[in-house]
């Protein structure tokens, strides 16, 4: 009983990709930033159900530092845009 | 002193979440126990100074702790709810009319501050943009701003929430 | 069985919700309204398709008794908690910066922290 999960990260593998279109075009920086953002939760989303399919508790340990890394990356690209930096 | 000794048993629970289920003492090995403590005792050194910078202890009572999950399972949960599917009738039909507004809370303890930025965040409609730190008033990005609302120069916070008082909740958890 | 269709109901309630957030920032005018898709239903898609793989996880300890599987659902709320906690206070530190950074709401009825003259 692991098959709904394969098709869920297919799914959200193609959502990231579909976020690269408004961190290509989006007008201002703030944009990027924020498709950034998206990425990365659903980076995390993706590696904690791969963790189940593959059965390695690394994969989530990996997504915990992930998203707090990223997190810690949004708030210095937010420092820096609001240039207080 | 206190703040130290906080800040340690939070590093110290923290860690010994992450690694349970590695041996036979309780749960956890002898070499994970002394590496947690260590590393907990240096966390504690470094970071005592951020965790409690108000010197303000009231959250140190186990009882606050105990409220916030049922917080977060109850009126949140369902305001959350709510916010999603109001999300998703925006993004299918497009029909928004947003706007900055300002919100004056009651809230004056700087977590306070911080849960309901954090909970108006993610409930409906709403981001909060900008803190004024002085009189605790939040400005606020709201998708849809209702009609004749924009001529209000300043709304209350439990205007914001339908389903449930989040405010008031709030109050009783970290005041 | 009831495991099966709760994992079953909870990922596709979180695909669902990612999908929505990705269209909402591929569709909404400016950032500000961009962001209130991706902060709202990506986290709340994110926390759903953890809550499938805490099901899943749960289900399988009771099956099997490994106690792997149980530190793999605690970690996965542990991974959900934090993606919770750091969306919300991320989207604040984002609309801030822009906001002082000069990006308006363009489409907007009302600003009054412009006026507020920050």
């Amino acid at each position: 009983m692991i098959d709904p999960f394969y098709p869920a990260v297919l799914v959200l593998v193609i959502l990231i990709c579909l976020c690269f279109i408004r961190l290509i075009l989006g007008p201002t920086p703030g944009d990027r930033v924020v498709a950034v953002d998206t990425v990365n939760t659903l980076t995390v989303a993706s590696l904690v159900i791969l963790g189940l399919i593959y059965r390695e508790v690394i994969f989530i340990d990996v997504a915990i530092v992930y998203a707090l890394l990223s997190f810690i990356s949004t708030l210095y690209i937010a420092k820096y845009l609001g240039g207080e930096l | 002193m206190i703040a130290f000794i906080l800040t340690f048993l939070l590093s110290l629970f923290v860690y010994l979440v992450l690694t349970a289920g590695s041996g036979n003492i309780g749960l956890w090995s002898a070499s994970e126990l002394t590496a947690g403590i260590v590393l907990s005792l240096l966390t504690a050194a470094v970071a005592r100074n951020f965790l409690c910078r108000a010197r303000n202890y009231r959250m140190a009572n186990p009882l606050r702790f105990l409220l916030i999950p049922i917080y977060v399972i109850g009126p949140f949960f369902l305001e959350v709810i709510k916010a999603n599917l109001d999300v998703a009738y925006r993004v299918i039909t497009l029909r928004i009319r947003p706007g900055i507004i300002r919100v004056s809370s009651d809230l004056k303890s700087d977590l306070g501050i911080f849960m309901l930025a954090n909970s108006i965040t993610l409930t409906p409609g709403t981001i909060t943009v900008d803190i004024d730190e002085h009189t605790h008033d939040l400005f606020i990005h709201n998708i849809n701003v209702g009609e004749g609302e924009e001529a209000a120069p300043v709304i209350r916070d439990h205007e914001l929430f339908s389903i449930a008082d989040l405010p008031q909740w709030i109050r009783r958890i970290a005041e | 069985m009831i495991a099966e269709w709760l994992i079953i109901i909870f990922l596709v309630i979180g695909i669902i919700f990612n999908t929505l957030g990705v269209i909402g920032l591929l569709r909404f005018p400016d950032l500000y309204t961009r962001m209130h898709a991706t902060t709202k239903a990506t986290t709340f898609g994110s926390v759903f398709t953890t809550l499938a793989v805490i099901v899943y996880s749960i289900s399988l300890y009771l099956s099997t008794i490994d106690s792997q599987f149980i530190v793999l659902g605690v970690h996965a709320f542990i991974a959900a908690f934090a993606l919770a906690f750091t969306n919300a206070i991320g989207s604040h530190a984002i609309a801030r910066a822009a906001h002082r950074s000069g990006i308006l709401p363009s489409p907007a009825v009302v600003d009054r922290l412009k006026e507020a003259g920050r």
